[in-house]
């Protein structure tokens, strides 16, 4: 379903997901996640900005697996786990946090 | 033991659900302007180079006896879900266009004129087919449905009609290598990440090695191995066999991709050349030894097509084994060291990926190809159980996300596909305390991943074959 914010209308997949990455912006993500009843804290926004360098240096979303290894390596062991990953977004990292990232849905067989 | 074949059928109640399509998603976005002469054409073609495929639109009689053997069919009841009627979409044409009798009397023998709705039929029924072959099985002239869709996928091809999934991931092949489309750089984090998890979680120091030219053995796996649950752990436990066995192997960032789409849309000539690629990669390395991972198609391309593609420098150059033919050699030789105790909380069963199980053989016997991963499965695990015999080895049900299917738009097809091999599931659950089920096929494990939660049955459930060894692998930090 499109999101329209700012006067503009952004094209997303069946799941929300960004069509044109390129389209993010900080505010857009605000955008999303207020859609969704979320405010987006400094705790999201280490998320995300790990997911964000990720993507720019990999040209994909990581696996939570790996996720949590570069949340260990930036921010310390107390936030690398799934639980804590779980709590912030409670609809599962790989499909909330990387839809406010506004990264695309990684295809094939998984 | 309750019979899944014959569970009450549903009527469908919702209209037919097609895959998204390329160019504007639309059902017929890309057609061209002289579809019908070229979809005719096409298939001229394919009934002239391909006999099988004119014996197969020859020689049904029509005798019922495959009407209920398709799991999507069991699972939404749509009429034209029955493997019969899905290659009469094709047959009346053939009829119609290649046959006398059809060109002059076609009423008389069920011929069809291509129109634009009959296409719009195999747009949506030809991706309701995993090419699964199950149907094949009971149908008593052999007649291969799988054959059938492939030819009206490569026809839709061909006309603009693509699948965007499929494309999608041939397009990822394409530019980088995998399905996933994850760079090399990607691949070497992963495996960094999975050493680190490992000493972690033993103390030992398995390595993961890429692109490593001192190899005997290349590990060719499906990328889902280097991303998803619970794929990964089953490349964890190859990892731990390697490891045990002091084995030199090396996974490859050239050759990243056991899977071959091009298969599902009949593709013949991308499918040689992401073999030859393969081929390339692995003499270039100079190894012994081509270990195909736990990837259902990879395996019935690699044991059916790969000797005609590469001819006989393959098994000159090196051999290709299964990665159960080769984890079930070292358990024949007595070399496999397993703490079986470490499962004694759980009671498996297996899924007979039915791209492996019809598509391809294992070992030197017949029926090798279902023996051998049961065997290595109850030398892991004390409690092995199968599903109903109707539901298992040559009648296995697919996953219902197998064949280019694997896609969030056909989740509807994805999980009344699901449901015959659910059933087998519940009744040994129910009956005999199953916990977990293996698999050896990223779809499969991807798709149960999806669909068991939606049967409120727990997704964890779905595990590898080689997760099941290697959890059970002693590790000695010596070796």
């Amino acid at each position: 379903m499109p999101i329209e914010f700012n006067g503009k209308v952004y094209q997303t997949d069946s799941e929300g997901f960004l069509s044109n990455p390129d389209e993010w912006s900080v505010e857009l993500a605000e955008k999303m996640a207020a859609d969704d009843g979320c405010q987006l804290s400094p705790e999201h926004w280490e998320a995300i900005n790990i997911l964000r360098d990720y993507y720019a240096q990999f040209a994909i979303a990581p696996p939570i697996r790996i996720l949590i290894r570069h949340m260990g390596k930036r921010l310390g062991k107390e936030k690398a786990n799934s639980p804590y990953l779980y709590e912030l977004f409670p609809f599962g990292p790989a499909k909330q946090a990387c839809r406010y990232a506004g990264l695309p849905k990684p295809t094939g067989c998984i | 033991m309750g019979s899944v074949s014959t569970r009450k059928i549903k009527p469908r109640k919702s209209p037919s659900v097609k895959p998204n399509f390329c160019s504007d998603g639309g059902q017929s976005g890309g057609l061209v302007e002289n579809w019908q002469e070229l979809a005719i054409a096409k298939l001229g073609e394919e009934v002239r180079s391909n006999r099988a495929l004119r014996v197969f639109l020859d020689s049904c009689v029509k005798c019922g006896a495959c009407t209920d053997k398709c799991h999507y069919f069991l699972g939404d009841g749509d009429p034209l879900n029955m493997p019969v009627a899905r290659q009469d979409l094709i047959r009346g044409v053939y009829r119609r266009y290649f046959t006398a009798a059809g060109k002059f009397f076609p009423k008389f023998v069920g011929a069809l004129d291509l129109t634009e709705s009959l296409l719009e039929d195999w747009s949506t029924y030809y991706y309701q087919c995993s090419e699964c072959r199950r149907c094949s099985v009971y149908c008593p002239f052999g007649i291969d449905t799988a054959e059938i869709t492939m030819v009206g996928r490569s026809i839709l091809d061909a006309v603009g009609i693509r699948q965007n999934y499929i494309h999608t991931v041939l397009d990822n092949v394409n530019r980088v290598g995998n399905n996933l489309g994850m760079i090399g750089a990607a691949i070497a984090d992963t495996l960094e990440g999975l050493e680190e998890d490992v000493l972690e979680e033993t103390g030992v120091n398995v390595k993961f090695p890429l692109d490593d030219t001192d190899a005997d053995v290349l590990l060719l796996v499906p990328s889902a191995d280097l991303f998803a649950e619970p794929h990964v752990d089953g490349l964890i436990g190859c990892a731990k066999i390697f490891h045990q066995q002091g084995i030199r192997w090396t996974l490859s960032t050239e050759a990243s991709e056991a899977a071959n789409f091009a298969l599902f849309i009949g593709d013949d000539e991308k499918m040689q050349q992401m073999t030859r690629h393969v081929r390339d990669t692995a003499l270039k390395l100079g190894v012994k030894q081509v270990l195909v991972g736990e990837c259902g198609h990879a395996w019935r391309v690699a044991s059916s097509y790969w000797p005609d593609i590469t001819g006989n420098g393959l098994t000159a150059d090196f051999e290709t084994l299964h990665i159960c033919e080769f984890t079930y050699d070292l358990l024949r030789k007595n070399r496999l060291q397993l703490d079986r105790s470490v499962h004694n909380n759980k009671v498996i069963t297996f899924h007979d990926s039915c791209n492996v199980a019809r598509g391809s053989r294992m070992g030197e016997y017949p029926r090798d190809v279902y023996r051998i991963p049961r065997a290595l499965l109850q030398a892991a695990c004390d409690n092995f159980v199968d599903m109903a015999p109707d539901t298992i080895c040559e009648h296995t049900f697919c996953c219902g996300g197998g064949g280019g299917l694997l896609t969030d738009e056909l989740m509807e097809v994805r999980v009344s596909g699901a449901s015959p091999r659910v059933s087998a599931l519940e009744d040994v659950i129910a009956n005999q305390g199953v916990t977990h089920m293996a698999a050896i096929c990223a779809i499969c494990k991807s798709q149960f991943r999806s669909v068991l939660p939606k049967f409120d049955l727990d997704m964890n459930m779905i595990v590898s074959l080689h997760q099941i060894v290697g959890d059970a692998v002693v590790l000695n930090s010596e070796t």
